[in-house]
């Protein structure tokens, strides 16, 4: 910073700059704190009053009737599995199928509708899937049902994978493609074969932050998994699921079920903190990055 | 190239090649006026036969069968682009089928309609759309600062090693269900804001009318801070990747005009990703808007429309939430589809038009909205 003595207005400039400067420094220091503090307030009461709660009951057995005490999640944990696996085989292919498009296909202008279309489902709120689904799904088959959920969480997932997809296909280099379809390959086999399963570190880091997010999802499953006080392994069923236990207890007005509420959530947010953490250890080792 | 396409394009080529001698370019009776043409025509007959041969040899090691599997495989990967596409149309099908009877008998006065009276069968959408415009805009006021200040300190200012752990503390954010952020609504914020937080600004500026009235905790307030925490990551990292896209040689000329560190991020670095920043902040209130759970569990869920901060609201999202699976009769069900088909749309044109704003900043590969 120049400065020139006995000029006072451009020691007054300077002086203002020098504040600016501090004030901005601060500023953001601040926000990054105030941003942090939230994330680390919700983990330490999560284990503060969830650890306590998690018991061999807890996980092995069902919900007691309503005031009474003890009881478990057992019925739930299975349940999110169940809805998750569904979500899994409907979502994983038809996402990572839109990706190979997106990337190997689809440079057109169709390709472009397709992506632009993928980022706007993303945005469309979980609710609104939900009425979708119960519309298609649980109108028709007159209950709510575990494959329901499952196809609701499955449609939430498509669009996250297939922009990962494409974008770590993206990052392969054309010359592997090349002296591929050079040896011969035909086409298909070199996109699954060389392109995608170079590109699989991160295909699968994709698809965990997919599984992440619509894990802990309770907004499109409350009508269409709907929940279940008993043990359901059927897909067309009504099935619990950790979220909604965790919903119904959180507002529910006994202190046991609020207990429990708290340490449903924090199994919940081991799943998927668990499922993050993995993609971080995966994307480290792997030959691409570039998905965080 | 692929095998089939690199068939197909030398296929062409000879097409090309045999169009130009063909009788349409060349008269057959004129003589051509000096050697070069004969010259050049011997020169393509040559090119011809050498790709026609070339042509020969790739039909022969690859017989037409063998294009089946790709042809197959192309039509399959172009299955699931299109449904993508699909599943979105159907959406919206779905919602204005389901909506049909409630657009009939309310049009468009559904949505200033100020009583929602299910027992009446009276339905208006006004104060669900007063809640989820004032908590949005609410988390919006709290959020936008918060990650434009973070994402300068991670891109600009932070020693190197602390930026990964902060921005994959950011990201973890946006990794935490919404239903945990509303348990630790009901049993945390609600008493701290009860407790402290209200008080304080009832006694400091209640003369405004915005902080006024019986103090719950739960309430608009404490559904705009949870919004505004949950919206904190998506802004804050496409900021992220937006300043880290201006290009270095900004900084420095700015710097090396004299300008101080904040001038530098002011003149260099905002000016340049504010259409970024804008497309991130339109993005954040698309995820504001269609919020459900979190918000269900501490805006207090009642159909008024007031002045008061303090006091409990409803969103459209919200009511959907509570009401749908209890809605009895099809007029109840419909006007909650109706809110459903609003709120679709909404979000659909705040994400398109957040998507094209990104886009134009860094050129449709990045702009991954959730960690």
């Amino acid at each position: 910073m120049l400065k020139q003595p006995g000029d006072a207005s451009a020691q007054n400039l300077s002086l203002w700059r020098r504040v600016t400067d501090h004030a901005a420094t601060w500023f953001a220091m601040a926000a990054a704190v105030l941003v942090i503090v939230p994330l680390l307030a919700i983990f330490i009461y999560l284990l503060i009053k969830g650890a306590g709660s998690i018991n061999l009951a807890f996980l092995t057995q069902t919900p007691k009737p309503p005031g009474e005490l003890g009881g478990g999640m057992a019925n739930a944990i299975v349940g999110t599995g169940l809805i998750l696996a569904v979500a899994s085989v409907l979502g994983v292919p038809l996402g990572i199928g839109c990706g190979i498009y997106l990337a190997e296909y689809g440079r057109g202008r169709f390709g472009d509708l397709v992506r632009f279309t993928a980022d706007v489902l993303n945005g469309v709120p979980s609710i609104v899937i939900g009425i979708a689904v119960y519309g298609l799904i649980v109108i028709r088959q007159k209950h709510f049902s575990a494959f329901s959920g499952g196809v609701a969480l499955g449609v939430m997932m498509i669009p996250t994978i297939a922009r990962a997809t494409e974008e770590m296909l993206l990052m392969v280099p054309n010359v592997i493609r090349e002296a591929a379809l050079g040896l011969g390959i035909p086409k298909w086999r070199t996109t699954l074969s060389i392109s995608l399963r170079t590109a699989s570190a991160g295909v699968i880091t994709g698809c965990m932050l997919a599984f992440a997010r619509v894990a802990g999802e309770t907004a499109p499953l409350l009508f269409t998994a709907f929940g279940n006080q008993f043990w359901n392994l059927k897909l067309n069923q009504p099935t619990a699921a950790l979220s909604l236990q965790v919903f119904t207890y959180a507002i529910s007005p006994y202190d046991d079920w609020h207990r429990q509420a708290w340490a449903g959530a924090l199994i919940l947010i081991v799943l998927i903190v668990a499922a993050v953490a993995a993609v971080r250890i995966v994307t480290s080792r792997g030959t691409l990055k570039g998905v965080s | 190239m692929s095998l089939p396409r690199a068939v197909t394009h030398l296929s062409r080529m000879s097409g090309t090649v045999n169009e130009m001698n063909s009788p349409d370019h060349f008269e057959p009776n004129q003589k051509p006026a000096t050697a070069i043409p004969t010259l050049a025509q011997t020169a393509t007959r040559r090119t011809q036969r050498a790709a026609a041969t070339a042509l020969q040899r790739i039909r022969q090691s690859h017989p037409p069968s063998s294009r089946i599997p790709d042809a197959a495989f192309s039509v399959l990967i172009l299955f699931t682009a299109i449904s993508v596409f699909a599943i979105v149309v159907f959406v919206a099908w779905q919602l204005y089928d389901k909506s049909r009877l409630s657009l009939h008998q309310f049009g468009l006065a559904f949505f200033y309609g100020r009583d929602w009276d299910p027992v009446n069968g009276d339905f208006g959408a006004m104060p669900f759309i007063y809640g989820t415009l004032v908590s949005s805009f609410l988390a919006l006021l709290i959020a936008v600062p918060l990650s434009v200040g973070v994402a300068v300190y991670i891109t600009e200012m932070c020693p190197i090693r602390l930026r990964a752990i902060i921005s994959f503390l950011v990201e973890l954010l946006a990794a935490i269900p919404s239903v945990i952020y509303g348990l630790w609504g009901i049993f945390v914020l609600a008493p701290l804001l009860r407790e402290y937080v209200e008080p304080f600004l009832a006694k400091t500026l209640g003369w405004t009318g915005f902080f006024s009235g019986p103090m719950y905790g739960i309430g608009m307030l404490a559904a705009g801070i949870i919004l505004s925490i949950m919206v904190i990551p998506i802004i804050a990292s496409i900021t992220r990747e937006v300043l880290t896209a201006v290009p270095q040689s900004q900084r420095e000329a700015v710097l090396a005009l004299g300008a101080t560190r904040w001038e530098m991020i002011r003149m260099g670095v905002l000016r340049n990703a504010r259409i970024g920043i804008v497309g991130g902040i339109i993005l954040g209130l698309g995820r504001a808007l269609g919020e459900t759970m979190a918000v269900t569990m501490v805006i207090g869920n009642r159909p008024e429309v007031s002045r008061s901060l303090f006091a409990p609201g409803y969103t459209m999202a919200s009511v959907i939430a509570n009401e749908f699976t209890e809605a009895t009769g099809d007029l109840y069900l419909s006007a909650l589809v109706q809110i459903g088909l609003a709120l679709f749309l909404v979000t659909l044109i705040v994400n398109a038009l957040a998507r094209l704003l990104v886009w134009s900043i860094t050129g449709g590969t990045a702009g991954r909205a959730r960690a």
